[in-house]
């Protein structure tokens, strides 16, 4: 990240061009993000632990899921200290091949994910390699890797410190192992952070992944347990695989085209925007181009700014076919049951999952799931549970999307509490899970998902689904309360009309007994003929 | 309960009649379960707009709309309680005892799932059972935990002791600073006094004033307090006691709205709550001696702002309350006090010295019973 060298001050001033251009150096990635950690989630001690926690298993289940393994993961936090701990996160993964190891984990904005247009559960790359540097900052201690790729190969351990100033790994450790899994994957970290319980708690974090993720199996040790927790899987089925897709022209903006435009390898401007974008077809390409006064044959390469500019106009006035929607992969309504039925046990399960939609070019998907009832408080706000990509959101709820739309819509016409500009009250938990090759989040820590109009209306139809069938459930359940209590009542009050007029009019035992069977027999009668 | 004395022929039903009552329901209702229909209770509404008022009759009357009370899935709850608490009275009644409110709650905590959880809920049975019968909880065997009234001067209560039968003859001169208490039921009461007029007083403050300057004495009356809005058994001793003379009564209360339309109309005709047993408590020949929104300006009393719940009430009265609605003077009364605005307590008096009240103003009104408000 340069600054811009034309800014030097006049002869006589303090500065001159050249001694500021003396000073003016490259700002290294990690350097960067070492003095702006909050940006990546490391704000706070409690935070750091999770999001440390959450990267790690974020990776291990995209691994497992690429490869096509049934993800099972080991989540371990040992407490070193008052604030020391020792995080460990272990799948069954591929693993890494040895040269990887050292740049996976000690150079950030490395990955396999940024360049594509797929859906993945981390974008970036830099979720990892940002735990590890956290970890060295806060500590001192190195970034402990073990991995082996298959039960013929060694099992590779390293350690690994990442030069911040450079952003390059330094390995300090790299030796062959004895270890026991044929193929996987675990990352050691040492860091200072805060163990708690409840909201924004990592046990929360794993409760919610493994909700989204049924496939998955989770084995969890806390500071506090004696023994691992289990959370088994509710299916043994691994979600399709996302597919790649190239970009839709509605969803690239006028920088990006311009940088498209100079590195296509298609010699034409009308077969550019065919190779290159997704849904342009000749005749698409061809409206393109007239619209915006260019040649078919225009040479891409040597594109103008103004007709770059005319072309991006051109682009949003031609009507496109929306991308294809084959490259997500949605939970699924029976995924999403099977979670909750695990992770919430509940009278009642309900899930939604709507058909694809498309916000400025990129398609996504809306998931709402419902869990009603069972020893959930009923005087309390409800469980929101946020996810994208499967990945639990678990800070910023007010500024997302996803809460705003729950907060829109009328609970109340479905059987739930509601105070104004709340969260709605019930023993209920709402499950929210957006799929999106790219989705738009507000900030880098991927904490809340901003509030595009096309986001927000399918949030709204999903939820209103779901509060429709909760609805119907809670009527019919209150129907069968009412009529429970309408026979309880009769059984409960029916002997006291016995005994009052036994005092009063001096029956006997036997007189008592018919009266009550001849007016049972009369509510009875009537009850069943429906009457109040 | 004392055995009864006397038997006037205005007096409320008799034990006899109310287990006749209670027995005869019951029956009704046995019958009408034997032979597989669901049977009902009819209870008169209880609010004052079923009341109806006729100056000549003297006191607010059901205006006759009833409420049916068929037994349901949805009311056995309420029915078998109904029905349990009326077999209580129906023991108390029997051996001559009594229970009060607070004590039939609690007798019900027996009652397994027809229990009252809340003494008001056990309250509100007891007066539809009240008004099912048209007689007073007394007769039931119920009795009130409040206090009845006090009663100072020219008067001789004859009451008899419950062991020995004797007859008592309480003196109410002699009660010092002191005052007879009147009991929570006054049937069994007779008088002997030589009073020429009863003054129900709406504080204590007041009343002990007047009792301390042997006030009774001067004036040749006696004293009642009422202490806020008299108890049935303070209004039926009052009644009682000016009906046996054929003394008149004199209401002297705070000059607000509800010294007016609480106290005394309560007092005079009745309250819109119980209107089933009004005609024993009331007391239609109490007149309004004061405070009255014309004393304000004429005795130039120390005053307070109507409150919002002052003006809520006097409008409502002049609305919707039959015997305010009535009288003209009554109307025209209230108005003149919504247009000042204010309000004088009894007490206010005291502005032109301690004892103005008894050297003047009492003196001066009484001079002109016949310009009391009605």
């Amino acid at each position: 990240m340069a600054t811009d060298a034309q800014s030097g001050k006049a002869a006589g001033g303090r500065q001159t061009a050249e001694s500021m251009a003396a000073r003016q150096r490259e700002i290294s990635v990690s350097e960067f993000f070492s003095k702006n950690r909050h940006l990546l989630g490391f704000d706070n001690p409690q935070k750091a632990l999770l999001t440390a926690v959450k990267e790690a298993v974020d990776n291990s289940l995209d691994a497992c899921e690429e490869a096509g393994i049934l993800p099972s993961v080991r989540v371990e936090i040992r407490q070193l200290g008052e604030d020391r701990f020792r995080i460990a996160v272990e799948d069954n993964g591929p693993g890494i091949v040895k040269a990887q190891i050292p740049k996976v984990f000690g150079k950030l904005l490395y990955g396999s994910k940024f360049h594509t247009r797929k859906q993945a559960r981390g974008q970036q790359g830099i979720g990892i390699s940002a735990a590890g540097m956290y970890g060295l900052l806060t500590t001192g201690k190195s970034v402990a890797v073990t991995s082996r790729t298959g039960s013929g190969h060694p099992a590779h351990y390293y350690e690994i410190q990442i030069d911040t100033r450079k952003n390059v790994p330094q390995v300090i450790t790299d030796k062959v192992v004895e270890w026991a899994p044929p193929h996987g994957t675990r990352v050691e970290i040492e860091l200072t952070g805060t163990y708690k319980k409840g909201r924004h708690s990592v046990d929360d974090y794993v409760r919610q992944t493994a909700i989204a993720n049924p496939h998955c199996e989770i084995f969890f040790t806390t500071p506090d347990a004696e023994a691992p927790l289990h959370l088994r899987r509710g299916s043994e089925t691994l979600p399709p695989e996302p597919k790649e897709i190239k970009p839709h022209p509605y969803g690239v903006e006028l920088g990006v085209l311009i940088g498209m435009m100079k590195e296509t390898s298609a010699k034409h401007i009308s077969l550019a925007l065919q190779n290159d974008f997704s849904r342009v077809s000749a005749r698409v390409a061809e409206d393109i181009c007239s619209a915006a006064g260019l040649s078919l044959k225009a040479n891409p390469h040597s594109i103008a700014v103004n007709e770059a500019e005319r072309l991006f106009k051109a682009i949003n006035a031609i009507k496109i076919m929306s991308p294809a929607t084959n490259c997500l992969s949605p939970i699924g309504e029976e995924q999403i049951l099977a979670g909750l039925r695990k992770e919430i046990p509940a009278d009642f399960h309900t899930a939604v999952t709507r058909a694809p939609s498309v916000y400025r070019g990129n398609p996504f998907q809306v998931e709402v799931g419902l869990a009603y009832g069972g020893d959930m408080p009923g005087d309390e706000l409800v469980d929101l549970l946020r996810f994208a990509n499967r990945v639990p959101l678990q800070y910023q709820q007010s500024a997302c999307a996803i809460s705003k739309a729950v907060l829109g819509i009328d609970w109340r016409s479905y059987g739930l509490g509601q105070s104004k500009g709340a969260l709605p009250t019930g023993p209920a938990a709402i499950f929210v899970h957006i799929a999106s090759v790219w989705v738009p989040f507000t900030s880098e820590s991927k904490e809340a998902v901003a509030a595009y109009p096309e986001i927000m209306k399918e949030l709204r139809l999903a939820l209103q689904e779901c509060g429709r069938k909760l609805a119907t459930h809670i009527r019919a359940h209150r129907r069968a309360l009412d009529e429970e209590k309408k026979k309880s009542y009769i059984e409960k009050y029916i002997p006291h009309i016995g005994i009052a007029l036994r005092e009063i009019l001096g029956l006997s035992a036997e007189g008592e007994a018919e009266l009550v069977a001849r007016l049972v027999d009369v509510l009875e009668r009537s009850r069943a003929r429906g009457e109040k | 309960m004392a055995k009864k004395t006397e038997t006037e022929k205005d007096a409320p039903a008799s034990n006899r009649q109310v287990l006749e009552a209670i027995k005869t329901s019951a029956a009704d209702i046995h019958g009408k379960i034997m032979a597989h229909k669901k049977p009902t209770m009819r209870l008169p509404v209880r609010s004052l707009a079923n009341v109806r008022y006729q100056p000549q009759r003297g006191f607010f009357e059901m205006a006759g709309r009833k409420k049916e009370r068929t037994l349901t899935v949805n009311t056995v709850k309420t029915f078998a309680q109904t029905l349990r608490m009326i077999a209580l009275s129906k023991e108390l009644v029997e051996n001559d005892d009594i229970a009060t409110k607070r004590e039939a709650y609690y007798v019900s905590k027996n009652w397994e799932e027809a229990r009252f959880h809340e003494q008001p809920e056990s309250d509100t049975v007891m007066d539809d059972v009240e008004a099912y019968f048209s007689v007073n909880r007394e007769q039931l065997g119920f009795v009130p935990e409040e206090k009845g009234g006090d009663v100072a001067g020219k008067l001789f209560v004859i009451d008899h002791d419950r062991d020995t039968g004797q007859t008592l003859r309480i003196d109410c001169t002699k009660f010092g600073s002191g005052a007879y208490s009147v009991p929570i039921s006054v049937e069994q009461l007779r008088f002997e006094t030589d009073a020429d007029f009863i003054l129900a007083i709406e504080t204590a403050g007041m009343f002990q004033r007047l009792v301390k300057h042997n006030y009774w004495k001067k004036a040749n009356c006696i004293l009642v307090s009422m202490g806020g809005v008299p108890t049935r058994a303070c209004r039926r001793f009052v009644r009682r006691l000016a009906d046996f003379k054929k003394i008149p009564v004199y209401v002297f209360v705070d000059g607000d709205p509800y010294g007016i339309t609480n106290i005394y109309r309560t007092l005079k005709v009745g309250s819109g709550n119980a209107a089933h047993l009004n005609e024993f408590f009331c007391v239609p020949q109490a007149t309004f001696l004061g405070i009255t929104p014309q004393d304000v300006l004429d005795y130039k009393l120390p005053t307070h702002p109507l409150k919002d719940v002052d003006v809520k009430r006097a409008k409502d009265a002049i609305k919707n309350d039959p015997f305010i609605k009535h009288y003209k003077p009554w109307i025209r009364a209230i108005e003149q006090m919504l247009k000042m605005g204010v309000r004088a307590e009894q007490q206010a008096l005291a502005k032109h010295g301690l004892n103005y009240v008894i050297d003047t103003y009492l003196p001066e009104k009484l001079a002109h019973p016949e310009r009391f408000l009605p």
